[in-house]
């Protein structure tokens, strides 16, 4: 049986989180499917909020304290992550974007990625599609396609049969046949490694 | 085992009085505290290069050429020298000037400089940062040990014919180290040319120092310099220390939690955690550096940081003279009794003499005094 890993992120602030509870509804889903699928999923889901002081520190500091590390690490060596921030002013949160701003250069190359949001309002549901969509492009991600918003009155659906639902299982199944296709990940490259030859690099030429 | 200091040179805020030095004086002080490093015992005194404020070493050889002729023992070394940035003949010339003047108590550390405007206002572009490196020091390196050096590379002008003067003193180049934080590309230079390796080590965990140590070691002894463990490793570290632990925490914390780099991130507490920085008793700061050798081996070189982030002249030397006779003494006795007969001391002009067999005049009588013909430009 393969073993899946899947990283869970949500930028949700209060305890309970709306953000928090999608999360967990979309990780849900895709562990199912994978599951279905023959394979077997391990599940870690990161609150932001916990990370929220050592994101700034790393920002000004230029390196991770030891549990952001084991955070990021989660975030880079997973088999799909799962991208869920609630929408302030039109956008994804501010320690969403920070978290982001810190994952190491290529960690989400080619990596399969499920997004969503939540709102006070349905008119903030594009910002998945303006604004975290690009951003996960600009890291080289591979984004679903279909992107989850959850809007007040999504989360007083019927059960099972809500609309909220059906996205949030064809959002899971898309990240989960992602992931089935790709070979098991193997985390980012180590940065430490030496990746020339002293030749190469007096020649002036370059390795890439 | 040298023991000494590093500084960067910064003119920043007291922040406990709201009152910046004056370059004038931060200069001064930077003097006053290399001749408290002579006058407490300790070894190094190494002066880092900006060319921005609120720096103010722009000109290290002009320092450490004043600083010299106050000195008779200090070795006078650089944390770092922009190998990127200035131009590897200016390099070579200077500090064989400076060797020859300080009677070869000089050696360099090469770095790159992480500020991207730096770079076009002499000239050059941070994205050629690591080439620039591999090519200039290369470069140096030739200048230091040809007489006569005809050279082509990407970023200067060609050389013919052309004769680095003074010549290095007795001979004998001074060592070099390079020092990074994170490029591999560093410590395999180092290592290729059996240079030593400098890991400023304050400003991150110690797996960063522990990783790049171990892969300058491993390519140090590939290159056929000796085996891994006899490679030349220094290592940074930043203390502040009072009799009482207690009252260095409170005395440091105002500037740790304004200081450059780190200020307005972490505690003190989370700080001291995660890097090698030390507040406290002597005592702690000698057992916290005795465990540096635990994660990089048996090493040559320790420099602390002991003036930045507003600390006023009078705590640098104060805290200067609890370096000299109550840490170093002990972590000079420690470390020596650990190190292993195999493992060298790190070199000095004197070392490098005798490996050499001997001093020999080197001058370069190549040009006639009157026409200022070469040779080779009569027959």
């Amino acid at each position: 049986m393969t073993r899946r890993t899947l990283t869970v992120v949500s930028a949700g602030l209060s305890q309970p989180s709306s953000t928090r509870l999608l999360a967990d509804q979309l990780a849900g889903a895709t562990r199912d499917e994978l599951v279905r699928r023959g394979a077997e999923v391990e599940i870690q889901t990161l609150d932001l909020r916990e990370y929220a002081h050592d994101v700034v520190n790393h920002v000004l500091t230029g390196f991770p304290p030891a549990a952001l590390r084991t955070a990021l690490d989660a975030v880079a060596g997973a088999d799909g992550l799962i991208a869920v921030t609630p929408i302030f002013n039109a956008s994804y949160s501010g320690l969403f974007k920070s978290f982001f701003d810190v994952v190491e250069k290529e960690a989400l190359a080619g990596r399969p990625v499920l997004i969503g949001a939540t709102g006070g309002t349905a008119r903030h549901s594009l910002a998945l599609e303006h604004a975290v969509r690009p951003m996960f492009a600009y890291l080289r991600a591979v984004v679903v396609p279909t992107a989850v918003f959850a809007a007040p009155e999504d989360w007083a659906g019927d059960g099972d049969d809500s609309a909220l639902r059906a996205r949030v299982r064809r959002a899971g199944i898309e990240l989960a046949e992602q992931v089935d296709r790709r070979p098991a990940a193997t985390g980012p490259a180590d940065p430490f490694a030496l990746t020339t030859s002293f030749e190469d690099l007096l020649a002036g030429r370059d390795p890439a | 085992m040298q023991f000494g200091i590093f500084t960067v040179g910064d003119v920043t805020v007291d922040p406990t009085t709201g009152r910046p030095p004056s370059e004038h004086e931060r200069i001064k002080a930077m003097v006053a505290i290399a001749q408290k490093a002579e006058e407490v015992g300790l070894d190094v005194f190494a002066t880092g290069e900006h060319h921005n404020p609120p720096f103010v070493p722009s000109s290290p050889t002009t320092m450490l050429g004043y600083i010299a002729a106050r000195t008779e023992r200090l070795l006078l070394s650089t944390s770092t020298t922009l190998i990127t940035t200035n131009d590897p003949v200016k390099i070579a010339e200077d500090y064989a000037m400076l060797q020859h003047l300080s009677g070869g108590r000089v050696d360099l550390m090469m770095g790159r400089g992480n500020t991207g405007p730096v770079y076009p206002w002499f000239g050059q572009d941070i994205r050629n940062g690591i080439p620039l490196a591999i090519e200039n020091y290369d470069l140096l390196h030739r200048l230091w040990r040809e007489d006569v050096v005809d050279w082509k590379g990407r970023f200067r002008t060609p050389l013919q014919s052309f004769t680095s003067t003074p010549r290095p003193l007795d001979g004998v180049p001074p060592f070099v180290w390079h020092g990074s934080i994170r490029s591999p590309e560093i410590a395999e230079q180092a290592a290729y040319y059996g240079d030593g390796f400098f890991a400023n080590h304050i400003f991150w965990p110690k797996e960063h120092t522990q990783r790049m140590v171990a892969l300058y070691r491993q390519r140090f002894a590939h290159y056929g310099h000796g085996s891994a463990d006899q490679a030349i490793v220094g290592l940074g570290g930043q203390v502040f220390m009072r009799k009482n632990s207690q009252d260095a925490v409170r005395e440091f914390r105002p500037y740790f939690d304004n200081a450059p780099v780190y200020g307005h991130g972490p505690s003190l507490e989370e700080f001291t955690r995660e890097t090698p920085l030390t507040v406290g008793s002597p005592q702690q700061v000698i057992d916290r550096t005795l465990g540096f050798r635990e994660y990089v081996g048996d090493y040559q070189r320790q420099l602390f940081l002991m003036d930045h982030a507003g600390l006023p002249l009078k705590t640098v030397l104060e805290q200067l003279d609890l370096l000299g006779e109550e840490v170093v003494p002990v972590l000079r006795k420690e470390f020596d009794s650990l190190r292993p007969a195999h493992v060298p001391e790190a070199p000095t002009h004197a070392s490098l003499l005798a490996a050499a067999g001997g001093a020999k005049d080197s001058t370069v009588h190549a040009v006639d005094d009157v026409t200022g013909k070469a040779p080779e430009e009569d027959r």
